[in-house]
């Protein structure tokens, strides 16, 4: 049965379901008529928000203290442009990098390497002489590339000598000493020991040059990759903090005959 | 006067077919609506300006500058989106040592409204990531990252709806291909998912299901790309898609002088911009909308 006395909250109901659809349908729709765009360059003729400034200040004094830490004494000013088959800065950071990522495998009772190779282009500034600051390593190295060791076969290697030859760039280098003769790479030697093509050598770089970055192709044929989780950049802090004149190794490690 | 006559009495009509007596009458006569939309991309943790001798960009930037510029924009328009579209994240020492924190903190303090995800908001990983979404007062959209199996879940959505000033506003997210990009172990799950396919999806959805009046992506895939032309991009985002008004770009830190307008696949004018990198650029975008059944097809474009 209708329960009559119902019907007055249905009629409520009803009125409200159709003002309801009266405010819906009133909803409108709009559509662009025009349409304008530009670029606002922010130049130092923009004025400040002051607020909004002074909530950045003790992050900008923190930073700027901690960047300007003096690490070490630079005796030398260190110079990628200066060698064409390898620089100071170069077998500077190529030597730190190895014996670096050496601790931290040997603390994982892991194989050690025995090269390290890191790209010129990476290499994005001097270390003047005088002193090293913490800012002196962000500079060199403002990416966030890391080290890892790859395992490559010895033909791989020589690969490697043979790419330097034709890159005709001074890569940061150390293990690995060669002489290039008629436009090729002989008397390749490891850790001071004639090359074995068959044996496996394990090879230090960054992360970026062992995903075929700068064409480091023979990176691709690699047998095995240990990430070793340590950002370059905290390999120079870290050898930094840890020395207190920066020494470098200017060995001939690439003989032009 | 003619024309105006004629608003005046359609306008009048729909008013008095909608409201039958009922006699409900809050139904006002053709309004113009002004949306400001503004923009950055691939900001890099850029937080002062850049050094008066810098050989590029010298005395250029500064998110305290940003920051007044936007607080005036809106005092001339209050009825602003405040978007930006990825690499918020990575490029100076104010990332390395709190990993994005400030950056979240002064967006929050300029009243960003959503964000999409760049490659380098992954560079402190999931959780990295995750930390200072926590603390966003924006919104992260991204609906080509399906983040369901990572701890992001819940903390980023395919798309948000603004509504400025009765102005329905879809906005989604894409973000360019992880593979070769993004090491594993930072985006962990992170699936991706075909742009063209999923701005195809959204883009319905957003136009036809949710009725949006403009519908915006927010694309980290980049301008375009000379050497690869099949890599998808922005162009052919725009090109290969229908329903979508405005794409802000990123990723290529292309600097646009103005916005560059292409035709979708339906024959419509799509907008795309990017103000190149490091908050050097503010991109502003002013959309002036009428009543949907008063404007006749297509809006004048003026760019520069």
């Amino acid at each position: 049965m209708v329960n009559l006395k119902k019907y007055p909250l249905v009629w409520k109901y009803f009125v409200l379901f159709l003002t309801f659809t009266a405010v819906t349908s009133c909803q409108k729709h709009f559509s662009p008529s025009r349409i304008e765009g530009k670029k606002i360059p922010i130049t130092a003729s923009q004025e400040m928000d002051s607020t909004v400034d002074r909530v950045i200040q003790p992050y900008r004094a923190h930073i700027e203290k901690e960047l300007s830490e003096i690490l070490a004494y630079n005796p030398e000013t260190l110079d990628k442009s200066k060698g064409k088959w390898q620089t100071n800065i170069g077998n500077f950071m190529a030597d730190v990098t190895l014996e670096r990522t050496n601790r931290v495998l040997k603390l994982r009772n892991l194989p050690l390497a025995q090269v390290c190779i890191l790209n010129h282009g990476g290499i994005r500034s001097i270390l003047p002489k005088g002193n090293v600051t913490t800012r002196s390593a962000y500079e060199i190295m403002p990416f966030e590339n890391s080290a890892v060791v790859i395992a490559l076969k010895g033909t791989q290697l020589v690969e490697m000598a043979n790419y330097i030859v034709s890159e005709k760039k001074p890569h940061p280098l150390a293990g690995l000493t060669f002489t290039i003769r008629q436009n090729e790479a002989t008397q390749i030697k490891i850790q001071g020991q004639p090359l074995d093509e068959k044996m496996t050598y394990f090879v230090a770089t960054s992360d970026y040059l062992s995903n075929g970055g700068d064409n480091m192709s023979f990176f691709k044929k690699g047998l095995e990759t240990i990430d070793v989780d340590y950002k370059i950049r905290n390999i120079l802090i870290d050898y930094f903090k840890e020395t207190d004149t920066v020494r470098v190794k200017n060995d001939i490690r690439i003989n032009q005959e | 006067m003619k024309r105006r006559d004629f608003i005046k009495k359609t306008s009048a009509s729909t008013a008095l077919v909608g409201i039958t007596g009922l006699g409900l009458s809050s139904f006002t006569t053709a309004q113009t609506k002004h949306i400001t939309i503004l923009h950055t991309n691939d900001v890099h943790s850029y937080i002062d300006p850049f050094p008066a001798d810098h050989p590029k960009n010298p005395n250029m930037g500064g998110v305290a500058r940003r920051a007044a510029l936007i607080s005036m924009i809106r005092k001339e328009n209050p009825n602003v989106l405040l978007l930006d579209a990825g690499d918020i994240f990575q490029g100076t020492p104010y990332f390395n040592y709190y990993g994005g924190e400030l950056e979240y903190k002064l967006m929050n303090m300029m009243g960003y409204d959503v964000a999409t995800i760049g490659n380098h908001d992954f560079d402190n990983g999931i959780e990295g990531l995750l930390t200072q979404l926590k603390i966003a007062d924006f919104e992260m959209v991204s609906a080509n990252y399906d983040v369901r199996n990572t701890a992001l879940h819940g903390h980023v959505k395919p798309y948000t709806i603004k509504k400025v000033d009765g102005v329905k506003i879809g906005i989604f997210g894409l973000g360019v291909e992880l593979q070769g990009l993004v090491d594993k172990k930072n985006c962990k799950e992170t699936v991706y998912l075909d742009p063209v396919e999923i701005a195809t999806d959204m883009a319905h959805e957003l136009r036809h299901n949710q009725k949006c009046d403009l519908v915006i992506c927010l694309s980290h895939l980049g301008f375009s790309y000379k050497d690869e032309k099949d890599k998808i991009c922005d162009i052919l985002l725009a090109q290969k898609t229908k329903d979508i008004d405005l794409i802000i770009g990123g990723h290529t830190h292309t600097f646009l002088d103005k916005p560059v307008v292409e035709t979708n696949s339906e024959g419509k004018k799509v907008l795309i911009n990017q103000v190149g990198c490091y908050g050097l650029n503010l991109g502003r975008i002013d959309f002036y909308l009428t009543d949907s059944q008063l404007t006749s097809e297509g809006a004048a474009i003026v760019v520069g």
